[in-house]
């Protein structure tokens, strides 16, 4: 759910190093005071993550930010004004999902652990993640998660970006405890993607093995059932050869037909998830001729391995026996 | 006329065996013992014994559909051997017909006559074109788009022949080819059978128990218990 975190306008992510989530990251308020006055940094901007419930609403993602930071700059401001957030301290600006399911307008007061907040503002970012939370003012959230003076990460933005690798350097000196890494190289080293990609490994190799499986059923029993239509064609001059193509060139339509309908189903699912309020954000769709090309490569490879065995039991059928069954 | 080959002779018969023997369930039941046979261009041989004496086993293996244990077989001089491509290409000259049709029965009468086409790589008009002729022929012509489930007996075991005729084959190897049919029915196939073969120029050897078909022949090979007595 973090996948998306630098999307405001920074380059960098810098939290504490060897932290399983960034909700137990904890980044000193100063250290960032100090990245802000380095020469190649723009801006650091400090962000704490906190999670709460409330009554009704189990889960409630909290976003402690200062005024400045991108997400209230950037965000489309459906109710209240950008200008107003950070004027009363305690004032929170809801995400428009979460205003929506917490039913709150501006001025109105909303229940966040146990506490009271007023609403100062009702905002919609492109991320879902987002708009699902609650803004605080970064004291305000620091007081509520008792986390005075760290926050959990900083979203860096450099004046000039090919100095990534310097800023990174830099971190890695004088802050031991601190990582900072590029967008791509936190999806990658996250241990939550990294959890969420093997997942997905995981299901699509099952999906594979499921589908070889599936293949090699379907061409077994196909070519059960037709032991006396394969020896006919042997006795008409059909060599094994010829057999085999005829069986392995059936399960190839079998497989490419399942590729195109999962292909197509997958892509209609997705489209559809799109428009459903609650994942505006989590997903997007995106077609990629390159995964449709693996996906109909591993097609073929899953149907010729599983017209394997079927093509060999085929291609040995005596033909005099087989034509004494009726 | 002797039909005992001597190895000099291969180049002239179209069909020869020597000394084949075969045997199944490892050597335990011995079909064929020793049989010598040869068959010279057009002619029409049956071969006719008690059931279980190896007739069909000796078609089989003369048309390479089943393996020898020893001895050899020559189609047009060429040895038949049990693998390789050229079994696939001397099987293109041999035709078969079983007193079951062995017809495809999800297939139309045109598509199962064309199989052997396809195996044999002929292009699509050439295999249409002798398809036509062969239907004109049989009677079968107005039958061509029909499944096999909808064709009388007669017209089965006719598609069964013109199928196997769709190649031009050398040879055709029949096995009780009209001991399915009624009388009427057999006489008229069988008709069908001879006439075809002579204007084709085509060797027929045909397994049967019928005497009088078989008398039709030009010859009658007599087995017994895996050899040719006499012919």
């Amino acid at each position: 759910m973090f996948q998306r975190i630098l999307s405001s306008d920074s380059e960098l992510i810098v939290f504490e190093r060897d932290v399983s989530d960034l909700f137990f990251s904890n980044v000193p308020e100063d250290d960032i005071k100090q990245m802000n006055e380095w020469p190649m940094v723009q801006v650091a901007n400090p962000v704490l993550f906190g999670i709460v419930s409330s009554p009704g609403h189990p889960i409630i993602t909290c976003f402690g930010i200062t005024p400045q930071d991108a997400r209230i700059q950037n965000a489309d401001w459906q109710s209240g004004t950008r200008a107003d957030f950070g004027k009363d301290p305690r004032g929170v600006a809801l995400g428009a999902r979460a205003a929506a399911f917490m039913h709150a307008n501006v001025g109105s007061q909303v229940s966040i652990g146990h506490e009271m907040f007023p609403v100062a503002g009702i905002l919609k970012t492109a991320n879902g993640f987002e708009d699902g939370g609650v803004f605080m003012p970064l004291a305000a959230a620091g007081n509520f998660f008792h986390k005075e003076g760290v926050v959990s990460v900083a979203t860096v933005k450099l004046k000039n970006k090919e100095d990534r690798a310097a800023f990174k350097r830099a971190v890695e000196e004088k802050f031991p405890k601190l990582i900072a890494l590029e967008n791509e190289e936190f999806s990658r080293s996250y241990s939550q993607f990294k959890i969420l990609k093997a997942t997905a490994w995981a299901v699509g190799l099952c999906g594979l093995m499921l589908g070889g499986l599936g293949v090699a059923n379907t061409m077994i029993m196909s070519v059960f059932t037709r032991i006396r239509e394969i020896a006919i064609l042997r006795v008409n001059g059909f060599s094994r050869v010829q057999i085999a193509v005829l069986i392995f060139g059936e399960s190839a339509v079998v497989s490419l037909t399942g590729a195109v309908a999962g292909l197509s189903l997958g892509t209609v699912c997705i489209w559809i998830l799109k428009f459903i309020p609650d994942l505006n954000g989590y997903i997007e769709g995106r077609w990629q001729p390159e995964v449709a090309l693996v996906v109909t490569l591993l097609a073929c490879a899953t149907g010729i391995a599983g017209a394997l065995y079927p093509a060999i039991y085929a291609v040995r059928i005596r033909a005099v026996e087989a034509l004494r069954f009726e | 006329m002797n039909a005992m080959a001597t190895p000099t002779d291969n180049q002239k018969f179209v069909l020869q065996a020597k000394d084949v023997w075969k045997s199944y369930d490892n050597k335990m039941v011995n079909v064929l013992n020793g049989v010598d046979f040869a068959a010279r261009a057009s002619e029409t041989i049956a071969l006719c014994g008690p059931s279980g004496c190896g007739k069909s086993t000796l078609l089989h293996v003369l048309g390479g559909l089943d393996t020898l244990d020893n001895g050899q077989v020559f189609i047009n001089g060429t040895a038949l051997k049990s693998d390789g491509s050229e079994l696939h290409r001397l099987r293109h000259e041999i035709g078969f017909v079983f007193q079951l049709h062995n017809l495809i029965p999800d297939l139309t009468l045109e598509e199962n006559c064309l199989i052997p086409t396809v195996a044999a790589g002929t292009k699509r008009s050439e295999a249409r074109e002798r398809l036509m002729q062969l239907v004109k022929r049989t009677g079968l012509a107005h039958r061509l788009g029909h499944r096999i489930q909808k064709l009388s007996g007669g017209e089965r075991q006719r598609t069964a022949l013109c199928r196997a005729l769709m190649n031009r084959p050398k040879i055709l190897l029949a096995d009780e080819p009209t001991g399915a049919l009624d009388e009427r029915t057999r006489t008229q196939v069988f008709d069908l059978l001879l006439e075809l073969v002579a204007t084709e120029k085509i060797t027929l050897v045909m397994a049967t128990h019928d005497r009088t078909l078989a008398e039709r022949c030009d010859r009658i090979a007599l087995m017994r218990d895996g050899k040719i007595l006499g012919i």
